[in-house]
C-alpha cells in the first residue's frame, strides 16, 4: 500500500515563514509525528541564495538598494544550488518526505522531482526535458522550473519552483542558478495565455503522487 | 573506541561531497544523531548527524573541501577516551571501528549508523582483520577481501588507489603477484567484541610496496598524464640512482681571471657571431682535465670499464617540461671559440626541438648548470652509462681571504658527482683540482 501524502496549500506566505515551517515539519517527520507532506506556496518577490553561494552575491545583478526599492528581499536558504528568484505566479513546492527506506539516493530524488515537473508540463502540451549538468525542467534553452533541495536524515525540504505566470523580469535581478547563458520561461509565456495556478497545482500534485508512489490526502 | 565519520554516499551515482559547514567544532560534545556537519552534492544539501555520542576529536575535511565518498571527515572520541594526537595527524586514527556494513550511509540513516553492530557471519569468516579499517576509508570489495584472505594479506597495509583510498583488485593483485612488502601474516582476529577487529598496532607510514594513496582528480587535484619525455627522464634518473654509487665532491673556484678574459674578448667573439660565456671556459677546462683523467671519461657496462678516446661533452639544457642533454662530439678537438659556438647552437636547437638523434647520444661526460637558476651548487645524478657529471653553481662575488686580507672575488662552487664503484675520491678530487687550476689559470693565449 502506498504511503500517505498530505497536501497543504498555503497560498502566499513569506519566504522566511516558509523556511521556519519546513524546519518544524522536518523535525516532526524525522520523529515520525506526521505523514509525508507536500507544501504548495507562492512567495512575494524574494531572491534566495543556496548554500553554495555563501554570501557571494556575484550572481545577484541588482544592488541591495535597487532590490529594496522594488520590494525584493534577499534570503540565505539552506538548500542546495545557487541563487534563484521567487515571486507571485510561481508554484513553489516543498516536499517534506522521508526517502527511507527505498529512495535513499539524492540524484534519484532530484531526477524524480524533474520527472514530476516534466509530466506536469506535458499536461499543458509542452515538451519539457532535462539539461545535462543542470537540474530543473527545461523547455529548449529556457528553464521552466528550478530545483534546490535539502536533505536531513533522508527527510527532504525545499524543493521546486515552477513558473506558471511568473513575471520573468524578476529573474533579471539575478543570474538564475549561476547559469549565465540560458534563459528562464513560464507556462504562460510558452502558451501565450494565462494559466490558472489551480490547474498547475492539480497537475503537479497528481504527478508527484504517481512518481513518488504516494496516496494523496488533503 | 573512537568512531570514524566518513563522507556518506548520498546516491548511487554520487562519488563525492563537499563539506559546506561544520555545525560542531573540535572539542564539542555531540549526541548521537545530532547534526554534525552539512554537505553539498550537486543541487542537494544534506545535514549529516553524528553516528555516535562523544567528543568531536578531529576534523579532517575543512569547509569548502570536496572529498570522495567514504573519505574520513572526522573522528568522534567516546566517553572516557583521550583524544590521541599522533596518528590522527594524517587522518588515520590508531584504531578504527567497523561501523557495520552500511557504513556508507553513516549519519544519514541513524538506524544503520550505530557502532558496533553485528557483521554478517560470512564476512567475519572471511578474515576479521581484513575489514578492520572498513569503517574508515579503506573499504574493499568482497573479491578483494577474498583474494586477501586466500593469500594471507592484510588489506590495511596496502595503499589503495581506488576512490577514497579503496584497495582495488589491481592493488591487491600487484601485492599478491609481487609478493610485495605488504604481504605479512594477518593479525590474530579478535572476536571478543563480537565484530570489531582491530589492526595490530602498526606504525603509520611504514614503507610498503606500491604507490602512495592516490588523490582523485578534481577541483583541488589535477591528474595529468606523464608525457613520453617525462617518463624517460624518470626511468633514467631512477635507474642511475639505483645503479651508481653516487658520491659528490664540491670545489670552490675563482672566476675573476676568467671574468677579465671574458670581458676583454667578449665583443670580438660577438662580432664573429659567438657568445663567450663562463660555461665555455668551464667546458674547455673540463675537456683538458678529462684528457689527464681517462677514468672520468669512461663508462661502465656492468662487466667492464670502457675508456673513450674522444671527449663527447654533454651539456644539460632545461626545457619547459623536462631536460635534454645534447652532446658536443669530439670536444677535445675544438678550441674555446668552437666550444662556445657548439654550446649555444645545441642549446638553441634543443629548445626549438631541432636536435638530430646523434646529437643527443654518445656522451662521455656531462656538465649541468643549476647555477643559472640561483643554486649555490647542485648534487647532480650521473647520466648513465657515464661515470661522472659536473654541476656548476651560481657564479657570484664573494669575500675571500687572500694573504690575510679580505678581497672581493667572483667565485662559484663546482660539484663533481662520480660513481664510487669505479672512481675513488682521490682520483675525483685530483680531477677537480685540475679543473679548478685550468679555470683559475686559463691560458690567455687560448682565448
Amino acid at each position: 500500500m502506498s504511503r500517505r501524502l498530505v497536501i497543504r496549500r498555503l497560498g502566499r506566505i513569506g519566504y522566511a515563514d516558509g523556511v521556519d515551517l519546513q524546519k518544524a515539519l522536518v523535525q516532526q517527520r524525522v520523529a515520525g509525528e506526521i505523514d509525508d507532506t507536500l507544501l504548495l506556496v507562492e512567495h512575494p518577490p524574494v531572491i534566495t541564495l543556496g548554500v553554495k553561494t555563501r554570501g557571494n552575491l556575484a550572481n545577484v545583478r541588482a544592488d541591495a538598494e535597487a532590490l529594496a526599492a522594488q520590494g525584493v528581499a534577499i534570503h540565505e536558504s539552506g538548500r542546495g544550488g545557487d541563487v534563484t528568484y521567487h515571486g507571485p505566479g510561481q508554484l513553489v513546492g516543498y516536499p517534506i518526505i522521508d526517502l527511507k527506506p527505498d529512495r535513499q539516493d539524492v540524484h534519484r530524488y532530484v531526477r524524480d522531482l524533474e520527472e514530476v515537473l516534466i509530466r506536469a508540463a506535458a499536461d499543458f502540451g509542452l515538451e519539457a526535458g532535462r539539461s545535462k549538468g543542470f537540474s530543473g525542467a527545461w523547455v529548449g534553452d529556457a528553464k521552466l522550473a528550478a530545483i534546490g533541495v535539502r536533505i536531513s536524515r533522508w527527510v527532504t525540504s525545499h524543493g521546486f519552483a515552477l513558473n506558471v505566470t511568473t513575471d520573468l523580469a524578476g529573474f533579471g535581478l539575478i543570474v538564475p542558478c549561476g547559469i549565465t547563458d540560458r534563459g528562464v520561461t513560464s507556462l504562460s509565456a510558452l502558451l501565450g495565455r494565462d494559466v490558472p495556478m489551480a490547474d498547475a497545482e492539480r497537475s503537479v500534485v497528481t504527478h508527484f503522487a504517481a512518481v513518488f508512489d504516494r496516496e494523496t490526502a488533503a | 573506541m573512537p568512531v570514524n565519520v566518513v563522507m556518506p554516499q548520498m546516491g548511487e551515482s554520487v562519488t563525492e561531497g563537499t563539506v559546506v559547514r561544520w555545525i560542531r567544532k573540535v572539542g564539542d560534545h555531540v549526541d548521537r544523531d545530532e547534526p554534525l556537519f552539512e554537505i553539498s552534492t550537486d543541487k542537494v544539501d544534506a545535514e549529516i548527524p553524528s553516528p555516535a555520542a562523544g567528543t568531536l576529536a578531529a576534523i579532517h575535511v575543512k569547509e569548502g573541501e570536496t572529498v570522495p565518498i567514504d573519505a574520513l571527515v572526522a573522528v568522534i572520541a567516546q566517553a572516557g577516551e583521550a583524544v590521541e594526537a599522533g596518528p590522527q595527524a594524517d587522518g588515520v586514527p590508531e584504531k578504527s571501528t567497523t561501523v557495520a556494513p552500511e557504513a556508507r550511509i553513516v549519519g544519514v540513516a541513524p538506524s544503520a549508523a550505530v557502532a558496533p553492530v553485528e557483521a554478517p557471519a560470512a564476512e567475519r569468516a572471511e578474515g576479521a582483520a581484513v575489514h578492520a579499517r572498513d569503517g574508515g576509508r579503506l573499504r574493499s570489495s568482497p573479491l578483494v577481501r577474498r583474494i586477501a584472505s586466500e593469500h594471507q594479506v592484510d588489506i590495511g597495509s596496502i595503499p589503495g588507489s581506488g576512490i577514497g583510498g579503496r584497495v582495488t583488485k589491481h592493488d591487491i593483485l600487484r601485492v599478491v603477484e609481487g609478493g610485495g612488502a605488504a604481504r605479512r601474516p594477518l593479525s590474530p582476529p579478535r572476536h571478543d567484541s563480537g565484530v570489531v577487529a582491530q589492526r595490530a598496532a602498526q606504525p603509520v607510514g611504514q614503507p610498503i610496496g606500491g604507490p602512495a594513496p592516490a588523490f582523485a582528480d578534481g577541483e583541488r587535484h589535477a591528474a595529468v598524464p606523464l608525457g613520453v619525455m617525462r617518463k624517460k627522464i624518470a626511468q633514467h634518473m631512477v635507474h642511475s640512482q639505483a645503479t651508481a654509487a653516487h658520491v659528490h665532491s664540491v670545489f670552490e673556484v675563482d672566476f675573476s681571471h676568467v671574468d677579465r678574459l671574458r670581458r676583454a674578448k667578449k665583443d670580438d667573439y660577438e662580432r664573429a657571431g659567438v657568445k663567450l660565456t663562463f660555461l665555455s671556459f668551464i667546458a674547455r677546462a673540463v675537456v683538458e682535465a678529462l684528457e689527464q683523467a681517462p677514468i672520468l671519461n669512461a663508462s661502465h657496462d656492468g662487466e667492464k670499464v670502457v675508456y673513450h678516446q674522444d671527449v663527447n661533452l654533454g651539456i644539460a639544457v632545461a626545457l619547459d617540461w623536462g631536460l635534454i642533454v645534447p652532446v658536443i662530439h669530439r670536444a677535445h678537438e675544438r678550441d674555446l671559440r668552437e666550444l662556445s659556438r657548439g654550446i649555444v647552437d645545441l642549446a638553441t636547437r634543443a629548445r626549438a626541438k631541432q636536435l638530430k638523434n646523434e646529437e643527443v647520444h654518445g656522451g662521455t661526460f656531462t656538465i649541468t648548470n643549476p647555477g643559472t637558476f640561483g643554486a649555490q651548487f647542485g648534487m647532480p645524478i650521473i647520466n648513465q652509462p657515464q661515470l661522472a657529471i659536473l654541476g656548476v653553481g651560481t657564479i657570484e662575488k664573494r669575500p675571500v681571504v687572500i694573504d690575510d686580507g679580505i678581497a672581493i672575488r667572483l667565485r662559484a662552487y663546482l660539484t663533481l658527482g662520480f660513481d664510487h664503484r669505479l672512481i675513488d675520491g682521490i682520483v675525483a678530487d685530483q680531477f677537480m683540482a685540475l679543473v679548478k687550476d685550468r679555470i683559475e689559470h686559463f691560458d690567455p693565449a687560448a682565448v
